[in-house]
């Protein structure tokens, strides 16, 4: 008896300290310093949200870049992904399909040719990233959707350029483009 | 694969093997302190004194255990109740209802073994009262509870015809507040700058460019997800866990935890070292999890990069995300299934055939590969008394380790250790495939679907807490066996490992002499990785050659 006791009150103050104060603290702090990252990175216009950095947004028109495969539509609440296993069937007939919505806009081209990351989904289903081969290998898609000029196209090639993420520290991870802002950029083309 | 993705394995080794030391000695010093007068001591009275424990006063085996089970038993108890009335509850903005009482079970069993399986999903599933007074206190507290049963048995192991293992609550305490709190109040920190979320906000509704509707769910994640790497607990705020870009936004992110997920694992056996007095003994065993955990990896980034013939594509992308690409999620999956953390960057199920059997086949061997925080190394420990024991039987003298002799009772419940999570393996799976409420989870025919059931018995006994996620795991089927599941890998193993620190405790120290048995040389080492390896494979092939040897052949 004593010793539930003992448990019980190490119990309440375990959690008092570990589950109200630790994170109310950490909140406190996040908030002080780091409000926009601590409230999702949120993207702000006219004073409405209109995504996250981080959060992918389904892009499915020939105009917009379009991001990873997504499981889920790129709808976060819940994430998922595909699961399936890579060398079944199941698999087999997803991937396929989505080559074909690549060939539907970008002709009948060999499947080596399309850059990977278009062709596997996300684990999040929200990943907010692309390579920048699969950036590049849709200027021309773009251009074409929204009636460019050769001029036009080529500054969306600096655009794109200049989103290029470098890996962190140029060590960790992979260089990368953030799809959502690259399409905001559109806007003033 | 380029130079730069051997030169991230290669910083990621070499953090690991400089940390070892320091983190080692420091958790040493915390550990075995004695009482002074710095403001620490000051802390630390004080919280004697609330709860009611003298600190000088020791306990025997029983006592430790006792507390230990009691102590548990109360976590399980308040997690599952404050499910089941979590929407009468503050901190619940988006109104979320009570859980089901077989998934609340689950849950709570499942955090308070360490093992963070998780068949909800965080967002649409548990409110913020719920993930930070409920789960966060338990991957903290399971965490120091399974420091606290390695110090009992490395204790166990120094002592001299004495009984005494320490005292619990301290062990709890000084392990809670003096190492776990502070090294998570940095990581959530980093995390916080790095882009995880941290508020106590409802989720926001936007319209996408596209015009389509998107939830965006968000709430107190880095405080969270920084105790759940470091206590390689891996129940992740989010569905997606650290795949998802709230909880991991960056490659950075992902390189602290990463390392975060293996830190006190690996540092813990220097720990070891220096309590039994021979840090020699430490570097032995950080040796051997080294280099199994070397070949795990170099076996998944062989495979990841390798051809699928079904597509005709090199270098599997499918679950993993564009920031971290292949070589960071296979040093992922490899770390997480050895440190018996379970979070994950990538979907296990969506790896290449020989690098998910690598991830199921690191839980098999039973967490020992670092291994979860101390389970891991007293886990390590029953392999280490194994093979001493048959490297007695060869050489025809009585076995010793340290000093202490391996006699019936320490084998007995060394093997008991071993083939009770290997029993909830291949018994469970054999069962749920033989029926219909196993078999309607699956989500894939044939040997991928197999995997699936295997992996989640896999997890659920080594409280590793990974999944293939595919399986539909929330069902009245597989959420009671995998909670007994978790429940007999967890306290199977503890049991017996807390009889044998009682009972080497009170043998005498055999001198060194000329026909001792070295334990700290490469010889040893030898021996002890492969008694690891036979018996992995000797319990484990059957069962792998129907899932993933037969995927890899097809493929």
């Amino acid at each position: 008896m004593k010793t539930t006791i003992t448990a019980l009150k190490a119990f309440i103050l375990l959690t008092i300290i570990c589950g109200v104060i630790y994170p109310l603290t950490i909140t406190g702090i996040a908030q002080i310093t780091f409000p926009s990252k601590a409230n999702g990175s949120m993207i702000y216009q006219n004073n409405q949200i209109i995504g996250s950095e981080l959060i992918g947004q389904q892009f499915s028109k020939p105009e917009f870049f379009w991001g990873r495969p997504s499981s889920i539509n790129n709808n976060p609440n819940s994430s998922g992904a595909s699961n399936l296993g890579p060398t079944g069937k199941a698999f087999k007939a997803q991937f396929n399909a989505r080559v074909d919505t690549i060939r539907k806009y970008h002709g009948k081209i060999e499947v080596n040719t399309i850059p990977k990351d278009l062709l596997f989904a996300s684990g999040s289903g929200v990943d907010p990233e692309i390579s920048p081969e699969a950036a590049f290998f849709q200027v021309e898609r773009i251009a074409k959707a929204r009636k460019y000029t050769t001029d036009q196209m080529n500054k969306l090639k600096d655009i794109v350029k200049s989103s290029i993420e470098a890996p962190d520290f140029q060590v960790f991870g992979e260089e990368r483009v953030n799809v959502l802002l690259l399409n905001l950029r559109l806007k003033g083309l | 694969m380029i130079w730069q993705d051997y030169l991230q394995i290669f910083i990621f080794l070499a953090a690991l093997i400089a940390l070892t030391k320091p983190l080692g000695l420091l958790i040493y010093r915390i550990i075995e302190h004695k009482s002074g007068s710095g403001i620490f001591n000051k802390i630390e009275n004080g919280i004697y004194r609330i709860i009611g424990v003298k600190s000088d006063t020791t306990m025997d085996w029983k006592t430790y255990l006792y507390s230990l089970l009691i102590f548990n038993a109360l976590g399980f108890g308040f997690v599952f109740l404050i499910q089941l009335l979590q929407a009468y509850l503050p901190f619940n903005p988006q109104h979320l209802p009570n859980v089901e009482p077989i998934l609340a079970f689950n849950t709570a069993v499942s955090f308070m073994t360490n093992t963070n399986w998780q068949s909800y999903a965080g967002e649409t599933t548990l409110s913020y009262f719920v993930q930070m007074i409920g789960l966060t206190v338990q991957n903290f507290v399971s965490a120091a509870t399974g420091i606290a049963v390695f110090l009992a048995i490395s204790r166990g192991i120094r002592n001299r015809m004495n009984k005494d293992l320490g005292n619990f609550w301290v062990d709890l305490t000084r392990t809670t507040i003096f190492i776990l709190l502070p090294l998570s109040i940095i990581v959530a920190l980093v995390l916080i700058s790095q882009g995880v979320v941290q508020n106590l906000n409802g989720y926001t509704e936007l319209n996408t460019l596209e015009g389509a509707k998107q939830i965006i769910p968000t709430g107190p994640a880095a405080s969270q997800i920084a105790i759940k790497q470091l206590g390689t607990n891996g129940g992740g705020f989010f569905n997606t866990n650290s795949a998802f870009p709230f909880e991991n936004p960056t490659p950075f992110s992902n390189f602290l935890q990463m390392l975060a997920l293996i830190l006190i694992p690996s540092a813990l056996t220097y720990t070891y070292g220096k309590i039994v007095g021979s840090t020699k003994q430490g570097w032995l065993l950080f040796s051997v999890m080294l280099t199994l955990f070397v070949v795990g990896l170099t076996v998944s980034l062989y495979s990841e990069y390798s051809m699928n013939h079904s597509i005709g594509i090199a270098g599997n992308m499918e679950g993993k995300e564009t920031r971290f690409g292949i070589t960071n999620s296979v040093i992922w999956s490899t770390a997480t299934t050895d440190a018996s953390n379970g979070s994950v960057n990538a979907m296990h199920e969506s790896l290449m055939p020989l690098s998910g059997m690598v991830a199921v086949l690191n839980i098999m061997l039973g967490e020992i590969v670092f291994g979860g925080v101390g389970s891991g190394l007293y886990g390590m420990l029953i392999f280490v008394l194994l093979t001493v024991f048959i490297a007695g039987l060869m050489i025809g003298r009585t076995p010793e380790y340290l000093g202490k002799k391996i006699q019936a009772k320490e084998v007995q419940m060394a093997i008991l250790a071993v083939i009770a999570p290997s029993f909830v393996i291949l018994v469970f799976t054999a069962l749920a495939v033989m029926i219909p409420q196993g078999l309607s989870s699956m989500q894939e025919p044939g040997a991928h679907g197999f995997m699936e059931i295997l992996y989640a018995f896999t997890s659920a006994a080594g409280n590793n807490g990974s999944a293939f996620a595919g399986l539909n795991a929330n069902t009245p089927f597989y959420n009671m066996m995998l909670g007994i599941g978790m429940l007999i890998g967890r306290f199977a193993i503890i049991i017996p490992v807390m009889i044998i620190a009682g009972s080497l405790s009170v043998k005498n120290i055999t001198p060194v002499s000329a026909g001792t048995f070295s334990t700290d040389n490469a010889l040893f080492g030898f021996l002890l990785t492969a008694i690891i390896l036979i018996v992995g494979a000797l319990t484990f092939l059957p069962a792998l050659s129907l899932g993933p040897i037969v995927e890899h052949l097809l493929n």
